[in-house]
């Protein structure tokens, strides 16, 4: 006769934080992607400074303004995903999942796949709330974007990231220049005409408790503080970083359109 | 050593589903079904090759990987004269908004890498196993080769594992 198991889904840590420098927790997820063998989910509600993140192969010359990113000292990070560029600041909500992938039956470690189950996460989150699809690996409400996607998969693990844009000030789209490679549905659209505001279709608390519910029918989650993660980190070498004035200078001296005296170093 | 084409298994693939499990997946033809697979190279579970022809090993990523990968834009590689491990990542290339790691199914020491790369990281699509090879590695112990798979069972792997998900 054999002994009864305990099969239970498995554990999920579930960090939720407010105001994290999105620096900080970039660096957080690439060590815990790395080093950690247990499944995260982190929630961040704002982060604490306007700042730029370029994706692994962001070229600082061909997807930012430059000269004004410098003028107003807006810290530029490149984060250890791929994707594309987002300005993040209080009014964006970042929502990661760090996986194992033998925790997520039926999902083969690649983008699409990744991808698409995390939809269907949030698929229970919007639902009867507003049109929610994944559209050419963007989340969005109609046709407009409000929430954009990264992921890095190594051998066994995986992380997808999202920043959600719960809300923007319009003056910061100004500091991206609009991408040479973008999805179909944008239509060359400008910043403004392609992504809306999450806050315009359900209230923040919503979102938390849907997302975190969402998870919970997947993952036995178990709250853990930042302190105690942070505690029992040891040193880590990250490859996501925050550009340097020198690095950010030499990105704008080497823009074909540059002229040397319009700027002051 | 003549290259002969392996294709996945007929029979088998005829069995799997290639269809897709949501109307969010691109639909498949059957022929995506059957991914090359060369006869003379050694194969890794994480889906990368190796071409071992006297002290250099010649090092990519498998058809089956940059199917299921999607358009690479952008690869990540090691500076010459770096140290890989066999199963450890020596790199990495972007696709679908994702950074993907590149294991070496080998150990040894750089001697060269694809800087073409740069320039048209899309080659892995295009020449997987030709104009698509990431690094060439001088091996410090060749019989770790000796524990990677044939063509016959990276197939069959393969297959198995497309249709466990």
């Amino acid at each position: 006769m054999s002994q009864g198991r305990n099969i239970g889904p498995p554990l999920m840590n579930l960090l939720n934080l407010r105001g994290l420098p999105i620096l900080q927790q970039l660096h957080l997820e690439e060590q815990l992607l790395r080093t950690s063998s247990e499944n995260w989910c982190i929630l961040n509600d704002g982060t604490n400074a306007p700042t730029v993140v370029m994706g692994i192969a962001g070229k600082p010359s061909e997807l930012l303004e430059l000269e004004v990113v410098m003028e107003d000292q807006i810290p530029v990070v490149r984060r250890f995903t791929g994707g594309g560029t987002v300005i993040v600041d209080s009014g964006t909500i970042f929502a990661t999942f760090i996986c194992n992938k033998d925790d997520v039956h039926g999902v083969q470690p690649y983008p699409r796949p990744i991808m698409h189950w995390t939809s269907l996460l949030y698929m229970q989150v919007f639902q009867g709330t507003a049109d929610f699809h994944l559209r050419e690996n963007d989340y969005v409400f109609g046709n407009h974007k409000f929430g954009g996607n990264a992921q890095s998969i190594t051998k066994n693990r995986w992380v997808h990231h999202t920043s959600f844009l719960w809300d923007y000030e319009v003056k910061n789209m100004a500091y991206l220049k609009l991408p040479t490679r973008a999805p179909e549905y944008r239509s060359a659209r400008g910043h403004t005409d392609f992504i809306c505001r999450m806050k315009d279709y359900l209230p923040k608390s919503e979102f938390f408790e849907k997302t975190i519910a969402s998870v919970g029918s997947h993952f036995s989650l178990r709250p853990i503080k930042l302190e105690a993660v942070e505690a029992s980190m040891t040193a880590f070498t990250h490859s996501t970083k925050l550009l340097s004035k020198q690095e950010l200078a030499e990105a704008l001296g080497s823009h074909p359109d540059y002229k040397a005296d319009r700027v002051q170093l | 050593m003549a290259m002969r084409v392996w294709a996945s298994s007929t029979a088998n693939a005829l069995r799997i589903s290639c269809a897709p499990k949501s109307s969010l997946y691109p639909s498949f033809s059957l022929s995506k079904c059957f991914s090359t697979v060369l006869d003379g190279l050694k194969y890794s579970t994480s889906h990368e090759w190796v071409k071992h022809e006297g002290s250099v090993a010649t090092v990519g990523i498998t058809a089956h990987a940059q199917e299921h990968l999607g358009e690479v834009v952008f690869v990540e590689l090691p500076e010459n004269g770096a140290s890989v491990s066999k199963g450890r990542s020596f790199g990495a290339v972007e696709s679908v908004k994702a950074t993907s790691d590149v294991n070496s199914p080998i150990s040894g020491e750089v001697v060269e890498i694809n800087s073409a790369l740069t320039e048209k990281p899309g080659t892995i699509n295009s020449s997987p196993y030709e104009e698509g090879w990431m690094i060439k590695v001088k091996p410090s112990n060749p019989a770790e080769l000796d524990s990677l798979l044939g063509p016959k069972e990276y197939t069959k792997f393969c297959v198995e594992e497309d249709a466990a998900h």
